[in-house]
């Protein structure tokens, strides 16, 4: 197990490392991209921009800097904005981010798994036909429809939710609850397959052999197997979630990081664009860990490790 | 004679399907000992898995259902039980091992957990000495280094440790009834015989009374000490092992005995089978059920269900051979 996190590790960084000299490259590559000088960039800007990238050294030794500040996590400054660095803004709008898509991820699996397992148990009776009518709806219905639906019925029909804008938790509940739809949806229906294919299996007769009651049966013999499914997709969901909240931080006004990197793509702020790009890929990559070692410590039959 | 530990009266389960009504088992009656061995036995279909699950209250419903009969564990009908009740009985009084010991075993959690959870369940211990009675349970089954195989996970056991286990999980609250569903069938031929050394071990020991449910008429030699003949959701011979081996006296106990498996020269199982198929128990033939199989069928056979006749103590057949207006025939063997 060391041996593997140890391994994993190694190769997150070289992820991280070619995802960065990528985006490194092709922003060189881009004719007026945000390394060749030009004339727009105020002067203080340039002269900072000169400082961290050495634009008139050569290539290898620009890419040196460019990587080297990485290590530091430095990002560099705005390329539009001569106070801010894109740290600054990343500091700025992340929590903001991370607060709405931690409840969406919390609502999801509180809601999701739930659903899936009644959905399963009582297969093809009321529960069920509930539980699929409405993970259809959270499915197939865009986030921007369903915002619109809760802000209408919820804002302005019976007014007891904010509509947009940001301060404090009445400010989070629409949000989370339009981002959180799809991510729910999808674990209920997951859950619900996995848990029937389960169900199904040999080693739930034998738990009722043995005088389990039918609620731990369910919730421990059955579940910790049908979960294993479940734990895979949350590593793409987190990130699903986290790329979903651009939409849904720009229809309710929420001044999260997803905002910021809109805005950053109007502004033709590159510095911003890759160093957001890069934010993400160093957060997707470390979901991504963190689900894998989970799921280790879930399945005994995932060992990571070398045959003896 | 003692009294029966349990006494099964016309238990009849069926299954709602959607092509029909399932008639998977057809009012049989039975009665087990304390302390002995018996072998219920026919060809796959037949209903014993059902009878055995019937017996634990375990049959899926839907689209199952014990429609009617009694199950009585000493005073006890089971069937009337409630289901609090019933899980008091589940793996304290009557426990279960299954066919595939691949897939009875939860894969996440370790062997001692299984073990464990059942001695927890259904006795006031502690951990500490549920921990200790595994690691007695598992050195009873004959595995090596208990102490070491309680933290182990199904998937890093053999076929033949892991049907120990469920050996060990069956016998763990000392029953008074272990059913053992094909406990071999799945496993390879010298595996096979060391189970079934096992069982043979456990029942001597404990004080527990086995139903082996098998295919393999063989399977049950020398373990068992009555034997059971099914075919479509009845008994068709009933006696015990004796009986059964040397006097068989049911056309269809003399099929299976014909095909019972062989391993020839080359080590390769030979399987002579009964020719002909098992009816259909959507709708079962209102006469013997074997008769469109049977080399002695007479007209009778077609019309009316044979009752049990008994010409020897405790040997009984569900044959019209055996009526005294029937024509002599040699047994077939
Ligand atoms: N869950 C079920 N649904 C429908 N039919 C079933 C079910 N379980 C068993 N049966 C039917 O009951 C009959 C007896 O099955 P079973 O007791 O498993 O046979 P065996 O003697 O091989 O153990 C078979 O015809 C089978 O198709
Ligand atoms: S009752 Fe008739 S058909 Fe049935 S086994 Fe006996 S002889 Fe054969
Ligand atoms: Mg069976």
């Amino acid at each position: 197990m060391k041996k593997y996190i140890i391994n994993r590790i190694f190769s997150m960084i070289l992820v991280l490392v070619v995802v960065s000299s990528l985006t490194f490259f092709l922003a060189k590559a881009i004719p007026g991209g945000p390394f060749t000088k030009e004339k727009k960039v105020p002067d203080v800007i340039l002269q900072r921009l000169e400082e961290k990238y050495h634009f008139d050294d050569p290539l290898w030794k620009q890419y040196a800097f460019y990587m080297g500040n990485l290590m530091k996590g430095d990002l560099g400054p705005s390329f539009r904005y001569d106070a801010l660095t894109v740290n600054d803004i990343i500091r700025k709008g992340f929590p903001v981010s991370a607060t709405i898509g931690f409840l969406a991820v919390l609502l999801s699996i509180i809601l999701g798994l739930p659903a899936g397992i009644i959905s399963a148990y009582r297969q093809n009776f009321w529960q069920d036909n509930t539980v699929m009518f409405f993970s259809l709806i959270g499915i197939s219905v865009p986030s921007f429809i369903l915002a619109t639906v809760f802000m209408y019925f919820f804002g302005l029909k019976f007014k007891i939710l904010p509509i947009a804008g940001w301060g404090g938790f009445r400010y989070m509940i629409l949000p989370a609850i339009t981002l959180a739809a799809y991510p729910t949806a999808y674990i209920a229906r997951l859950t619900r397959s996995s848990m029937l294919d389960v169900l199904s299996q040999d080693y739930i007769k034998t738990a009722r052999s043995k005088g389990i009651s039918e609620f731990r049966v369910i919730t421990m013999h059955a579940l910790k197997n049908a979960i294993l499914p479940v734990v895979t997709y949350m590593g793409p969901m987190i990130a699903a979630i986290f790329t979903g909240s651009f939409i849904i931080e720009r229809l309710f006004f929420i001044p999260g990081l997803g905002k910021y990197y809109v805005t950053a793509i109007y502004d033709r702020d590159y510095t911003v664009i890759l160093g957001t790009t890069i934010f993400y890929a160093f957060f997707l990559v470390t979901a991504n860990f963190i689900v894998d070692i989970l799921y280790a410590f879930l399945d005994p039959r995932i060992t990571y490790e070398e045959k003896k | 004679m003692t009294k029966p530990i349990l006494k099964v009266e016309n238990l009849t389960t069926q299954f709602l399907t959607y092509a029909g009504i399932v008639q998977a088992v057809r009012g049989i009656s039975f009665e087990i000992y304390p302390g002995e061995a018996i072998g219920l036995v026919g060809e796959s279909g037949c209903g014993k898995s059902v009878t055995g699950l019937s017996i634990m209250r375990l049959i899926p419903d839907p689209p199952g259902k014990i429609v009617s009969g009694s199950v009585y564990l000493d005073r006890k009908n089971l069937l009337e039980s409630s289901e609090k009740e019933m899980r008091n009985v589940r793996g304290n009084e009557i426990s279960m091992i299954f066919q595939d010991p691949m897939t009875s075993l939860n894969p996440v959690f370790s062997i001692g957990y299984q073990i464990m959870e059942t001695l927890l369940l259904h006795q006031e211990i502690t951990k500490k000495q549920a921990k200790e009675k595994a690691i007695e349970l598992l050195d009873m089954v004959h595995i090596k280094s208990p102490e070491e195989v309680i933290n182990r996970y199904p998937h890093q056991l053999s076929g033949g440790m892991r049907q120990r286990v469920m050996a060990a999980i069956a016998i763990s609250c000392d029953p008074k009834i272990i059913i053992a569903d094909e406990p071999t069938t799945s496993l390879d031929v010298t595996i096979q015989a060391q189970i079934l050394n096992l069982l043979n071990d456990l029942k001597t020991k404990l004080n527990s009374s086995i139903v082996l449910i098998t295919h393999n008429l063989a399977v049950v030699a020398g373990l068992c000490s009555r034997v059971l003949v099914m075919y479509a959701g009845l008994i068709m011979e009933e006696g015990t092992d004796m009986q059964i081996y040397n006097k068989p006296m049911h056309p269809y106990t003399w099929g299976l005995m014909k095909a019972v498996p062989k391993i020839n020269e080359e080590e390769k199982e030979r399987l002579t089978t009964i020719p002909g198929l098992p009816p259909d128990l959507l709708s079962p033939p209102k006469g013997c059920p074997f008769a469109l199989r049977c080399d002695y069928a007479m007209q009778i056979c077609f019309q009316k269900k044979p009752p049990f006749f008994e010409p020897q103590k405790g040997h009984k057949i569900a044959c019209w051979l055996m009526d005294s207006r029937a024509p002599r025939t040699k047994r077939s063997m």
